[in-house]
């Protein structure tokens, strides 16, 4: 469905944040992209829903097909209009936008306009504590709430695919481990395709079908869900599960730096 | 009391008008986070084209004002994509600024074609005064009343229902996320020049009714400045109940304090109480100070 082949990305001319970046999105399946801070995770995200302009990046090599048909350079609003929806890094809720309007900007690309209201009360059933607060200005939510909020706005999109990054960051964790089974949900109610960018790789797995591991740049690593896992590599430097429990930070700096030199 | 009444009608009619000019600056202020300095300009062309319709070329008034109307829409059109789409990621001063030279440059339009003299619109609406039981109001002010509330209660249903009222909003809340929406933020950014600078020609159209024409007229745009910093630059109901709050106020010092002391405090009073209102209330009475989250 996705498609993303050797992209390089690069940040006012000069910062190459991608190098060569692969990967694929099947059709109604849950993707999660995984790896530490500023391996270019955002960045991909940014680069497939068209959004790398506004922060001075651009493609400057590779190319993204989404269902057969190439998109890289293509607007924003045209992508959005196409079936992908990207639900952006620390929630970006509109604060002086009341709950229900903000799902009303989200659906602001549809063009079957009758059945708005009946999706609406789809979103409060996925998340029932929007249902109560539907008249409230969103910046006054908590954070969870927001998050939610703004998944809810992704889905009155009705995209084909839905991009989500890092839904976990700033959230109680009771309430992360909600949002990924709603998560969850909605890919299999709605039939939605779902590519997950998380720090939190445990909760990202434990919904995703399929997982690509980043480090500067590229994947470095990928696999079934379940196989990622139980890799002891994986456990050891991802998910801070090592058998011998005290970890060392050195080593796994080098393993880190070992990773970067595969390629 | 009569004087009290009549000076008080006249000061909501005049305050109705400065609340619809004050839209059309916050409307823009929202969306580009500048204060639009040429917005008396816009004030002043409207009325000028609906006059050199209606006296040159015989078209009746209504079909005037909608030529008016569409000819204002271009022209917003037009200077967002001349002058400000071209810097719209410069800082906010560069905006202020590049309106300023647009001011001159309109003002000087305006006074190359249509001479410096005070023109008066044919008339329009009937001339003799509706007496309310004492009360003399004329149709020319009942009208404008009548123009302006049914126009921002026509703005306040767009802004609350329609898509692209709530786009409008969600693009001067969150620019990124808004496109993240899909969202064609160009577009916004046009129609919402187009949208201030047909609201300024209504107003326009209706002062030039009132008081006549001329190019002081663009003055308004200053006059205006108390009203949106008093209502909260980013306020639709701040513009308009600031609006009226400033009619009431320079109405009251014009008739009341002015022959006291021999005249001029009409124009310095709203700036007076501006003054106060903002040592009290920074962020203006309805301005929003942006929710923080701890």
């Amino acid at each position: 469905m996705l498609q993303v082949n050797n992209i390089e990305a690069v940040y006012s001319k000069i910062i190459l944040a991608l190098k060569g970046m692969s990967l694929h999105v099947p059709e109604g399946k849950i993707v999660a992209l995984l790896g530490s801070n500023g391996a270019g995770k955002s960045t991909t995200l940014k680069a497939i829903s068209g959004l790398l302009s506004g922060d001075g990046g651009q493609i400057t090599d590779g190319t993204i097909e989404f269902e057969g048909e190439k998109i890289n350079n293509i607007t924003p609003d045209i992508i959005v209009r196409k079936g992908i929806f990207l639900c952006m890094e620390g929630r970006r809720v509109f604060g002086d936008l009341t709950v229900e309007e903000n799902l009303m900007a989200g659906a602001y690309t549809r063009k079957n306009r009758t059945t708005i209201k009946d999706d609406m009360e789809k979103i409060y059933v996925y998340f029932p504590k929007l249902k109560a607060l539907q008249h409230r200005k969103a910046g006054f939510l908590s954070g969870g709430e927001q998050q939610m909020l703004a998944i809810g706005r992704g889905i009155m999109a009705k995209p084909k695919l839905l991009l989500l990054d890092e839904p976990s960051l700033g959230i109680a964790p009771l309430l992360v481990k909600e949002i990924f089974q709603n998560i969850k949900q909605i890919n299999q109610e709605e039939g939605t395709s779902i590519l997950v960018v998380e720090q939190n790789a445990n909760v990202a797995l434990s919904i995703a079908d399929y997982g690509y591991i980043m480090e500067s740049g590229r994947v470095v690593m990928q696999g079934n869900a379940d196989i990622l896992l139980s890799n002891e590599e994986v456990r050891e430097h991802y998910l801070g599960m090592g058998k011998d429990g005290e970890k060392n930070y050195k080593e796994n700096k080098m393993y880190r730096r070992r990773q970067r030199l595969v390629w | 009391m009569t004087f009290f009444l009549q000076m008080l009608v006249t000061g909501i009619v005049v305050g109705s008008i400065y609340g619809l000019v004050a839209l059309g600056f916050v409307l823009i202020y929202r969306a580009s986070g500048a204060l639009n300095l040429a917005n008396g300009e816009f004030v002043i062309i409207g009325p000028y084209i609906c006059l050199v319709l209606m006296t040159a070329y015989k078209i009746p008034f209504i079909l005037s004002l909608v030529i008016t109307l569409i000819f204002s829409a271009i022209l917003g059109l037009v200077v967002e994509r001349l002058v400000i789409r071209p810097i719209q990621n410069a800082p906010v001063v560069s905006v202020i600024m590049a309106t300023i030279g647009l001011s001159s440059l309109l003002g000087g339009a305006v006074h190359m074609l249509w001479g410096h003299q005070t023109r008066t619109f044919p008339q329009v609406f009937p001339s003799t005064p509706i007496n309310f039981s004492g009360l003399i109001i004329t149709p020319v002010y009942l009208w404008s009343f009548i123009v302006v509330i049914v126009l921002l209660l026509l703005f306040s249903l767009f802004f609350k229902f329609s898509k692209m009222g709530i786009a409008m909003r969600a693009v001067a809340d969150d620019r990124q996320a808004a496109l993240s929406m899909g969202i064609s933020v160009k577009f916004v950014y046009a129609a919402t020049w187009a949208i201030a600078s047909v609201v300024a020609a209504v107003g326009g159209v209706l002062l030039g009714n009132i008081n006549g024409l001329s190019p002081t007229m663009a003055a308004i745009g200053l006059t205006v400045l108390p009203v949106v910093i008093l209502g909260g630059l980013d306020s639709v109901l701040g513009a308009i109940v600031g609006g009226f709050i400033i009619g009431i106020l320079q109405n009251m010092a014009g008739g009341y304090l002015d022959p006291l002391i021999g005249g001029g405090l009409k124009e310095v009073a709203p700036f007076i109480v501006v003054l106060l209102i903002l040592m009290l209330k920074p962020y203006g009475l309805f301005g929003s100070r942006g929710i923080e989250r701890v």
